[in-house]
Protein backbone atom coordinates (compact mmCIF):
# COMPACT_ATOMS: atom_id res chain seq x y z
CA UNK A 1 0.00 0.00 0.00
CA UNK A 2 2.54 2.26 0.75
CA UNK A 3 4.79 1.91 -2.44
CA UNK A 4 2.06 2.04 -4.17
CA UNK A 5 1.27 5.55 -2.93
CA UNK A 6 4.39 6.41 -3.22
CA UNK A 7 5.24 5.57 -6.75
CA UNK A 8 1.79 7.65 -7.83
CA UNK A 9 3.28 10.77 -5.67
CA UNK A 10 6.80 10.41 -7.80
CA UNK A 11 4.63 9.76 -11.10
CA UNK A 12 2.89 12.90 -10.42
CA UNK A 13 5.42 14.63 -9.36
CA UNK A 14 8.11 13.81 -12.33
CA UNK A 15 4.74 14.85 -14.80
CA UNK A 16 4.19 17.72 -12.95
CA UNK A 17 7.88 19.01 -13.26
CA UNK A 18 8.05 17.71 -16.82
CA UNK A 19 4.60 19.78 -17.78
CA UNK A 20 6.01 22.79 -16.11
CA UNK A 21 8.81 22.76 -17.90
CA UNK A 22 7.64 22.41 -21.45
CA UNK A 23 5.82 25.69 -20.89
CA UNK A 24 9.41 27.15 -20.60
CA UNK A 25 11.85 27.93 -24.08
CA UNK A 26 13.72 24.86 -24.00
CA UNK A 27 17.57 25.29 -22.86
CA UNK A 28 19.75 22.65 -23.46
CA UNK A 29 22.85 23.92 -22.11
CA UNK A 30 21.84 23.85 -18.16
CA UNK A 31 18.61 21.81 -18.24
CA UNK A 32 15.20 23.32 -18.85
CA UNK A 33 13.77 22.25 -15.48
CA UNK A 34 16.81 24.03 -13.48
CA UNK A 35 16.67 27.04 -15.77
CA UNK A 36 12.94 27.13 -15.58
CA UNK A 37 12.93 26.69 -10.91
CA UNK A 38 15.91 29.38 -11.13
CA UNK A 39 14.02 32.00 -13.21
CA UNK A 40 11.79 34.91 -11.87
CA UNK A 41 13.47 35.51 -7.84
CA UNK A 42 12.91 30.97 -7.73
CA UNK A 43 8.79 31.63 -6.98
CA UNK A 44 8.33 28.48 -8.93
CA UNK A 45 10.08 26.70 -6.35
CA UNK A 46 7.54 27.99 -3.92
CA UNK A 47 4.56 27.19 -6.34
CA UNK A 48 6.19 23.65 -6.71
CA UNK A 49 5.94 23.52 -2.80
CA UNK A 50 2.74 24.34 -2.42
CA UNK A 51 1.47 21.94 -5.42
CA UNK A 52 2.95 19.26 -3.82
CA UNK A 53 1.50 20.08 -0.37
CA UNK A 54 -2.12 20.36 -2.18
CA UNK A 55 -1.77 16.77 -3.68
CA UNK A 56 -0.60 15.42 -0.13
CA UNK A 57 -3.85 16.73 0.84
CA UNK A 58 -6.07 15.60 -2.14
CA UNK A 59 -4.35 11.90 -1.75
CA UNK A 60 -4.92 11.91 1.99
CA UNK A 61 -8.94 13.12 0.67
CA UNK A 62 -9.12 10.22 -1.47
CA UNK A 63 -8.15 7.90 0.64
CA UNK A 64 -10.81 8.57 3.76
CA UNK A 65 -13.25 8.82 0.74
CA UNK A 66 -12.12 5.16 -0.29
CA UNK A 67 -12.15 4.17 3.66
CA UNK A 68 -15.33 5.21 4.53
CA UNK A 69 -16.77 3.83 1.21
CA UNK A 70 -15.52 0.29 1.99
CA UNK A 71 -17.13 1.27 5.71
CA UNK A 72 -20.44 1.86 3.80
CA UNK A 73 -20.28 -0.93 2.16
CA UNK A 74 -19.71 -3.20 4.83
CA UNK A 75 -22.34 -2.04 7.37
CA UNK A 76 -24.60 -2.85 4.46
CA UNK A 77 -23.89 -6.20 3.48
CA UNK A 78 -24.39 -6.42 7.58
CA UNK A 79 -27.93 -5.50 7.84
CA UNK B 1 -16.63 7.66 -10.81
CA UNK B 2 -18.53 9.56 -12.98
CA UNK B 3 -20.48 10.86 -9.17
CA UNK B 4 -16.96 11.57 -8.51
CA UNK B 5 -16.52 14.76 -11.63
CA UNK B 6 -17.12 17.86 -8.82
CA UNK B 7 -14.11 16.46 -7.09
CA UNK B 8 -11.84 16.40 -9.64
CA UNK B 9 -13.15 19.87 -10.87
CA UNK B 10 -12.09 21.08 -7.23
CA UNK B 11 -8.50 20.06 -7.41
CA UNK B 12 -8.26 21.14 -11.20
CA UNK B 13 -9.26 24.52 -9.73
CA UNK B 14 -7.11 25.13 -6.96
CA UNK B 15 -4.24 23.92 -8.47
CA UNK B 16 -4.85 26.38 -10.95
CA UNK B 17 -5.23 28.70 -8.14
CA UNK B 18 -2.22 27.69 -6.45
CA UNK B 19 -0.40 28.25 -10.08
CA UNK B 20 -2.09 31.01 -11.38
CA UNK B 21 -1.96 32.94 -8.31
CA UNK B 22 1.94 33.06 -7.26
CA UNK B 23 2.59 33.93 -11.36
CA UNK B 24 -0.21 35.77 -13.05
CA UNK B 25 0.81 39.47 -13.14
CA UNK B 26 -0.91 41.91 -10.61
CA UNK B 27 -0.96 45.42 -9.72
CA UNK B 28 1.52 46.80 -6.83
CA UNK B 29 -0.18 48.91 -4.84
CA UNK B 30 0.80 51.10 -1.40
CA UNK B 31 2.20 48.69 1.25
CA UNK B 32 0.75 45.49 -0.05
CA UNK B 33 3.18 45.02 -2.69
CA UNK B 34 3.34 40.93 -3.82
CA UNK B 35 1.30 40.52 -0.47
CA UNK B 36 -2.06 41.17 -2.49
CA UNK B 37 -1.85 37.52 -3.74
CA UNK B 38 -3.30 36.84 -0.27
CA UNK B 39 -6.62 37.86 -1.92
CA UNK B 40 -6.76 34.28 -3.98
CA UNK B 41 -6.38 32.25 -0.94
CA UNK B 42 -7.47 34.43 1.70
CA UNK B 43 -11.07 35.72 0.02
CA UNK B 44 -12.00 31.95 -0.41
CA UNK B 45 -12.07 30.69 2.94
CA UNK B 46 -14.59 33.39 3.82
CA UNK B 47 -16.36 31.80 0.78
CA UNK B 48 -16.40 28.32 1.91
CA UNK B 49 -17.47 29.38 5.57
CA UNK B 50 -20.47 31.27 4.81
CA UNK B 51 -21.40 28.43 2.37
CA UNK B 52 -20.79 26.20 5.34
CA UNK B 53 -22.82 28.18 7.75
CA UNK B 54 -26.10 28.77 5.26
CA UNK B 55 -26.10 24.83 4.92
CA UNK B 56 -25.86 24.63 8.85
CA UNK B 57 -28.42 26.84 9.47
CA UNK B 58 -30.56 25.68 6.44
CA UNK B 59 -31.06 22.00 8.47
CA UNK B 60 -31.17 23.68 11.53
CA UNK B 61 -34.36 24.84 10.72
CA UNK B 62 -35.37 21.89 9.03
CA UNK B 63 -34.49 19.83 11.96
CA UNK B 64 -37.04 22.19 14.23
CA UNK B 65 -39.69 21.23 11.24
CA UNK B 66 -39.72 17.78 11.42
CA UNK B 67 -37.30 16.67 14.43
CA UNK B 68 -35.47 14.53 12.07
CA UNK B 69 -32.18 13.73 13.46
CA UNK B 70 -30.22 13.08 10.62
CA UNK B 71 -31.05 16.92 9.52
CA UNK B 72 -28.98 17.72 13.26
CA UNK B 73 -26.00 15.69 11.72
CA UNK B 74 -26.04 18.10 8.68
CA UNK B 75 -26.28 21.32 10.74
CA UNK B 76 -23.11 20.15 13.21
CA UNK B 77 -21.02 18.73 10.58
CA UNK B 78 -21.51 22.04 8.37
CA UNK B 79 -20.68 24.17 11.55
CA UNK B 80 -17.81 22.42 12.03
CA UNK B 81 -16.24 22.76 8.65
CA UNK B 82 -17.48 26.17 8.92
CA UNK B 83 -15.82 27.21 11.89
CA UNK B 84 -12.58 25.03 10.86
CA UNK B 85 -12.68 27.42 7.32
CA UNK B 86 -13.37 30.65 9.40
CA UNK B 87 -10.28 29.95 11.40
CA UNK B 88 -8.28 29.62 8.49
CA UNK B 89 -9.41 33.11 7.12
CA UNK B 90 -9.00 34.36 10.47
CA UNK B 91 -5.14 33.14 10.47
CA UNK B 92 -4.69 34.09 6.91
CA UNK B 93 -5.86 37.94 7.69
CA UNK B 94 -3.94 38.52 10.89
CA UNK B 95 -0.68 37.12 9.12
CA UNK B 96 -1.53 39.62 6.41
CA UNK B 97 -2.62 42.48 8.12
CA UNK B 98 0.95 42.15 10.19
CA UNK B 99 3.38 42.98 7.70
CA UNK B 100 0.50 45.56 5.48
CA UNK B 101 -1.48 47.54 8.39
CA UNK B 102 1.39 47.04 10.89
CA UNK B 103 -0.39 45.10 13.53
CA UNK B 104 -1.58 41.70 13.68
CA UNK B 105 -4.62 42.22 15.69
CA UNK B 106 -5.55 45.93 14.62
CA UNK B 107 -9.16 48.40 15.46
CA UNK B 108 -10.23 47.35 12.12
CA UNK B 109 -13.93 47.05 12.57
CA UNK B 110 -14.44 43.72 10.12
CA UNK B 111 -11.63 41.69 11.98
CA UNK B 112 -12.94 42.51 15.21
CA UNK B 113 -16.19 41.72 14.47
CA UNK B 114 -14.99 38.52 12.60
CA UNK B 115 -13.60 37.37 15.94
CA UNK B 116 -16.93 37.69 17.44
CA UNK B 117 -18.81 35.60 15.40
CA UNK B 118 -16.41 32.77 14.72
CA UNK B 119 -16.40 32.65 18.70
CA UNK B 120 -20.60 32.72 18.49
CA UNK B 121 -20.12 29.24 16.52
CA UNK B 122 -17.07 27.92 18.27
CA UNK B 123 -20.12 28.57 21.12
CA UNK B 124 -22.18 26.25 19.31
CA UNK B 125 -19.72 23.82 19.41
CA UNK B 126 -18.98 23.90 22.67
CA UNK B 127 -22.63 24.02 23.84
CA UNK B 128 -23.32 20.50 21.65
CA UNK B 129 -20.66 18.74 24.05
CA UNK B 130 -21.89 19.84 26.89
CA UNK B 131 -26.15 18.12 26.42
CA UNK B 132 -25.49 14.28 26.16
CA UNK B 133 -29.46 13.74 25.11
CA UNK B 134 -28.94 13.32 21.92
CA UNK B 135 -32.67 14.90 21.23
CA UNK B 136 -32.51 17.72 23.66
CA UNK B 137 -29.20 18.75 21.97
CA UNK B 138 -30.20 18.74 18.86
CA UNK B 139 -33.31 21.12 19.69
CA UNK B 140 -31.03 23.48 21.72
CA UNK B 141 -28.23 23.81 19.53
CA UNK B 142 -30.72 24.49 16.01
CA UNK B 143 -32.07 27.30 18.27
CA UNK B 144 -28.96 28.30 18.98
CA UNK B 145 -27.53 27.65 15.09
CA UNK B 146 -30.42 30.35 13.65
CA UNK B 147 -29.27 32.86 17.03
CA UNK B 148 -25.59 32.21 15.82
CA UNK B 149 -26.21 32.85 12.12
CA UNK B 150 -28.35 35.89 12.68
CA UNK B 151 -25.55 37.82 14.06
CA UNK B 152 -23.20 36.27 11.50
CA UNK B 153 -24.17 38.36 8.64
CA UNK B 154 -25.02 41.85 10.62
CA UNK B 155 -21.52 41.34 12.46
CA UNK B 156 -19.89 40.90 9.52
CA UNK B 157 -21.75 42.12 6.29
CA UNK B 158 -23.45 45.65 7.56
CA UNK B 159 -21.27 46.62 10.63
CA UNK B 160 -18.12 46.51 8.88
CA UNK B 161 -19.76 48.79 5.80
CA UNK B 162 -21.17 51.89 8.75
CA UNK B 163 -17.76 52.40 9.68
CA UNK B 164 -13.86 52.83 8.30
CA UNK B 165 -12.49 49.75 7.75
CA UNK B 166 -8.70 48.98 6.87
CA UNK B 167 -10.68 46.55 4.36
CA UNK B 168 -10.29 47.79 0.68
CA UNK B 169 -13.89 48.83 -0.97
CA UNK B 170 -15.48 48.79 2.65
CA UNK B 171 -17.99 51.87 2.25
CA UNK B 172 -18.99 50.30 -1.51
CA UNK B 173 -19.20 47.24 -2.55
CA UNK B 174 -15.72 45.29 -2.26
CA UNK B 175 -13.93 42.97 -4.96
CA UNK B 176 -17.23 42.87 -7.18
CA UNK B 177 -17.21 46.64 -8.50
CA UNK B 178 -15.50 46.61 -11.63
CA UNK B 179 -13.12 49.25 -10.98
CA UNK B 180 -12.04 47.63 -7.31
CA UNK B 181 -10.22 44.71 -8.21
CA UNK B 182 -7.96 44.31 -11.39
CA UNK B 183 -9.14 41.87 -14.04
CA UNK B 184 -6.31 39.88 -13.78
CA UNK B 185 -6.75 39.21 -10.42
CA UNK B 186 -10.65 38.34 -10.91
CA UNK B 187 -9.21 35.40 -13.64
CA UNK B 188 -7.67 33.80 -10.40
CA UNK B 189 -10.36 35.30 -7.74
CA UNK B 190 -13.39 33.42 -9.00
CA UNK B 191 -11.87 29.99 -9.47
CA UNK B 192 -10.71 30.15 -6.60
CA UNK B 193 -14.14 31.21 -4.97
CA UNK B 194 -15.89 27.40 -6.84
CA UNK B 195 -12.66 25.50 -6.50
CA UNK B 196 -12.42 25.70 -2.74
CA UNK B 197 -16.25 25.64 -2.40
CA UNK B 198 -16.68 22.40 -4.12
CA UNK B 199 -13.57 21.63 -1.78
CA UNK B 200 -15.31 22.25 1.37
CA UNK B 201 -18.28 20.55 0.22
CA UNK B 202 -16.42 17.23 -0.41
CA UNK B 203 -14.33 17.56 3.01
CA UNK B 204 -18.51 18.10 4.32
CA UNK B 205 -19.67 15.17 2.60
CA UNK B 206 -17.08 13.10 4.14
CA UNK B 207 -17.76 13.81 8.02
CA UNK B 208 -21.21 13.16 7.30
CA UNK B 209 -21.06 9.81 6.05
CA UNK B 210 -18.65 9.32 9.09
CA UNK B 211 -21.12 10.46 11.42
CA UNK B 212 -23.84 8.85 9.39
CA UNK B 213 -21.56 5.57 10.86
CA UNK B 214 -20.82 6.42 14.21
CA UNK B 215 -24.30 6.90 14.95
CA UNK B 216 -25.83 4.01 12.22
CA UNK B 217 -28.32 2.24 15.68
CA UNK B 218 -30.70 5.19 15.52
CA UNK B 219 -30.82 5.57 11.89
CA UNK B 220 -31.61 1.85 11.70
Amino acid sequence: MINKAFSFCLTWALLLISVLANAQQQDTESGAVNQFFRSNGKIYVIVGVLVIIFLGIVLFLINLDRKISKLEKREKNNL
Amino acid sequence: MARHWWKALAILLVLYVIIAGFTVKIPIIGTNGQSSRGLFFHVPMWICMYTMFAVSVTNSLLYLTKYDLKRDVYASSAAGIGTFFGILGFATGTLWATYTWGGTLTDDPKQMCTAIAILIYMAYLVLRLSIHDIDKRARISAVFNIFAFALLIPLTYIIPRMVDSLHPGSASTPGFASKDTDGGMKMVLYPAFIGWTLLSVWIYSLVVRYKKLELKNIFK
